[in-house]
Parts: C-alpha cells; structure tokens; sequence
C-alpha cells in the first residue's frame, strides 16, 4: 500500500514538475531555445505574486490573476529585446543570454527580497491542508489534485490551441520551418513573441505552485529547471503530452525513490534521466536541428 | 506598366557571390522565364526577391515601391509569393491547414475551395498531413500555398524538380489556368523546351550574370543554349 501511495503522490508532484516544464517545452519546440533562465522567471512569477499578496491581503490564486498578464507581457517584451537578437547568431548564442538572464533575474531578486526563504502556502487558503483519506495508506491532497486537474487541462488546451485554431497551425508551421512560414506571409518574429509569451506565463503558474506547495528564495530557480528540463528530455524533446508524461515519470522515481531511502529521492529521479538518455540517444542519434 | 524591377542586384553568401549586378523587370501580366545551369544563381535571385535573401547591394522596386529592405512576410501581404524549391511544406500540418496558414488578407479569388478546385488531385486529400503525401501532389500543395496570399507576382522555383514526367505535364495544365487569369509569373526551369513554350520573354543566367534576355519566340534555341552553357557569351 505505501507503494501504491508513493506512486499517486508521484504522480501530483510530477503534475507540477510538468508544469515547471511546459514552458521549457513550448520554448525549445518551437524556436529551439534552451531556455536556462527558465526556472528563475518561474521563481520571479512566484515574488510578483508574493508582493500582490503582500501589499493586498488577496488570496494567492487571485494575485497570480493580476500576476498573470504582468508575465505574459514580460516574455513578449523578452522575446523582442533579448532573445530575437540572440537567434539570429546561431544555436548557442541563445543559451548564454539565457545563463545570463538567469544570473541577472537571481541577482535582482537577491538586491529586491534579500536571501530569505519565502512561501505562499499561508496565502492560498485551506486547499494548501485539505486531504482525503482514501484506504488507510492511501491519501489524496487537494492541493496535489488540483495541480493534476490544473496541469492535464493546461496540456489539453494548449493541443486544442495547436492542433484546432489557425494562430496554433501558424505556430506549429513556424516551428517546422521558419523560412518556409516567413514566405507564406508569417510574421516569424511575431509567432516567437507570441511563444514565449505563453511560456513565460505558464512559468509563472509553475512558480505558483512551487510558492504554495513548499518555499522558495531567489536562488531556487535552477533546481526547477532542472526538473523541469529532466521532465521535457524524458517525454521526448518537443513533444507536449510527452512533457506531461516525462514529469509525471520523474515525480514517481522520486517518489518511489524516496521509499527505498528518503535521500534517494532526488537521485532516483536523476538515474531515470540519464536511463532515458542513454537509451533515447545512445548512438549517436542526438542531432540538433540547426536550420 | 512594370510590376517588378531588379536593379545592379548583389547577392552574396559570405564570400561567394551567387549574383552579380543582374537588372531586369517584369511587366504586369507577363511571364518571364529565368533559366541557365545549376549555380547560376536563380534560386538566390527569386529568394531576394521573395525578401528571404538580404542582397548585398542593389534594389528591389515592386509596383513603383522600394522593398529592398522589406522582411518576406510583408512582401507577401504586397502580393509577392514564392513557391519554393523543394516545396517546403509544413510537413506535420494537413493539406487544409497548410493553406489556411498562408491566407494574407489580400483579397481575391484564391481560398481554400478554389485552389481544390484547381488542384483535384488534392481534394481526396484535404485532411491529411501534408509529410504522406506524393511528390506531385505535395507540390500542388505548395503551388496553392503561394496562391493562397492572392498573388501579383508569383515566383515559381523548379515546380518540376523530381517531379514524373506525367505530373509535370498536369502541374503545367494548372499554371496554365493560373497564368491565364493574368497573373504575372517569374519562373525558373531547367527544361528549356518547356521555359520557351510557357514563357513570353525567357532571361538566361551564367555564374550569377544575365548573359541573354529577350522574347521567348525571337530566341532561336541555339542562341539559348549557347548562353545557358556560356559557351559563346553574346558580345
């Protein structure tokens, strides 16, 4: 029974592991950008909508409602200052100014909050504490299904969006080649924009998250990414229900991981992606996509 | 009345220069044939004009405006559309939704349900992935691609590149279609006899240069062939 436990709390941590890395796959599906400040703007999401609750008293789902729009227009204005100049100078340019970016977030978020550790479980009401007691070994939080309801319906959105609406066939046209979709009248430029808006918003629920469900400080950002990395590589690179996939697969190693020895937990995570490294891209069948 | 004019155009990839000082217009309404061997340098001319190759001098001049420095997708919201060597399909997007992704908001016969119209062959395929389908048919996809955006001038690269013989000759019945709408066409084609019989005014090209331009029935065939092999450069 406290296997099968494992496994279902598993499963509402890799929720969030999933969101964490929506994002990240959204950014790397379509522009092919790595995008290592990734965690950071997560965690920067999670301060903005500290400092709403702060100055406010509203509840933390309603100050990520105000946060929201804030992030959105943030990764668009990202887009066009930073990253749009980063991709004309080929693949790896991209992934520096996004290092930097993640120092430069890290930094401000030191000089602003100072290095105290910060939560907003106090600020999200009773769905932080609320649980069912299933059998007596198995027991579901509300917060935990929550991020699992939250997390399938932002996937099934964002596939309606790709797969039913035109703005979802430009994206996925631009992905597939830019300089075909740029002669077929799309503004490329725009489409990126568009991208990372929605990553960088997305980011921001999965800094959300990580605020309700434990704390953070202004350097969490890169343990996040690493999950949320690990998450995307092992659903398949790209691939959005596979991101769902590979974070649900990473919460349960960690999970079950954590029944062998309580410290295993991270590791056992770690082991399962390099596994899927191995057996993905043993052989020499990595090939970047450069064009 | 001209529609587009290419002057003393330079089009360079580092430190080869694909072309080299090439001027010619294009009439409203006429069709123009750019020939001449591989690496001529009349893939690179059509993408300058197309926006998607920044040449390194010279200007383009469309319908009395200068687009020069214009992006690609502006240029097709001007009417200005290239089908692509190669097709370049979207190859995860359907027939439909490759189509639909192109529409500008130029007005003008071409949707959806006229392309098929033109295309046939492409109807019983309507939903389907644009990566199962075959050669000729992926290249009627691209072709009404490019009509999607309503069109005045269409740049058509090697439609029959790879392409069976038989396919060629339907893809050709279709253009004709297009062309006699009055549509202005710049195309380029290895198949001379082809270029000569569609063409009113054919531009022959060598290492980058317009060694030879002229009405496609004032040009006699050796003349042309000579040109396209640079055997005896014109004086």
């Amino acid at each position: 029974m406290t296997v099968a436990n494992a496994v279902l709390q598993g499963v509402f941590l890799g929720a969030f592991y999933a969101v964490l890395a929506c994002g990240l796959s959204i950014m790397f599906g379509v522009m092919r950008i790595i995008n290592l400040a990734h965690g950071d703007v997560a965690v920067l999401g999670a301060y903005i909508v500290y400092v709403i609750v702060e100055r406010t008293g509203v509840p933390a789902f309603v100050a990520f409602a105000v946060a929201l729009p804030v992030m959105v227009l943030l990764g668009y204005v990202l887009q066009l200052t930073v990253l749009e100049r980063s991709l004309k100078s080929g693949i790896l340019t991209p992934l520096l100014a996004t290092f930097g970016l993640s120092i430069v977030i890290q930094n401000l978020l030191q000089l602003v909050f100072s290095p105290d550790v910060r939560s907003l479980g106090g600020s999200a009401g009773s769905v932080t504490t609320a649980s069912w007691q299933v059998t007596s070994g198995l027991s579901v939080s509300a917060l935990g299904l929550l991020v699992l309801v939250v997390a399938v319906l932002l996937f099934a959105a964002l596939q309606l969006f790709l797969s039913k609406t035109r703005a979802g066939w430009i994206m996925r046209a631009t992905a597939e080649d830019a300089d075909a979709a740029e002669l077929a009248g799309i503004d490329s430029r725009s489409v990126y924009a568009r991208a990372t808006a929605i990553a960088v918003g997305i980011a921001a629920l999965g800094g959300l998250f990580l605020g309700i469900r434990s704390v953070f400080d202004p350097v969490s950002g890169p343990t996040q990414l690493i999950f949320a990395f690990e998450a995307v590589v092992i659903g398949g690179m790209g691939s959005l229900w596979g991101t769902l996939l590979g974070g649900i697969a990473l919460g349960v190693a960690q999970t079950v991981g954590a029944q062998i020895h309580p410290q295993f937990a991270v590791m056992a995570g770690h082991l399962l992606f390099l596994a899927v490294l191995i057996v993905r891209f043993g052989g020499g069948r990595l090939v970047l996509r450069t064009a | 009345m001209t529609l587009l004019q290419v002057e003393a155009l330079d089009c360079r990839y580092g430190l080869l220069q694909a072309v080299r000082g090439v001027s010619f217009d294009i009439a409203q309404g006429e069709t123009l044939a750019l020939i001449g061997a591989n690496g001529a340098g009349k893939t690179t001319l059509l993408r300058a004009i197309a926006g998607a190759h920044r040449p390194a001098t010279g200007r383009v001049w469309f319908a009395g405006a200068d687009i020069t420095h214009m992006p690609a997708h502006r240029r097709v919201e001007l009417g200005i559309a290239l089908v692509s060597e190669g097709r370049r399909l979207f190859p995860s997007l359907t027939v439909e939704e490759n189509l639909r992704v192109a529409s500008a908001r130029r007005r003008g016969r071409w949707n959806v349900d006229t392309v098929l119209d033109v295309f046939p062959l492409l109807k019983p395929r309507r939903h389907m992935p644009a990566a199962t389908l075959s050669g000729g048919e992926q290249q009627a996809v691209a072709i009404g691609r490019a009509l999607m955006s309503n069109p005045r001038l269409l740049l058509l690269d090697e439609v029959s590149l790879g392409l069976a013989p038989v396919v060629v000759d339907a893809v050709y019945r279709s253009l004709g279609d297009v062309i006699g709408e009055g549509a202005t066409v710049l195309l380029v084609e290895q198949d001379l006899t082809r270029a000569l019989q569609v063409a009113g005014r054919v531009v022959c090209m060598l290492e980058g240069r317009v060694v030879l331009q002229g009405e496609a029935a004032s040009l006699d065939r050796d003349r042309v062939v000579s040109a396209y092999f640079g055997l005896r450069r014109p004086a």
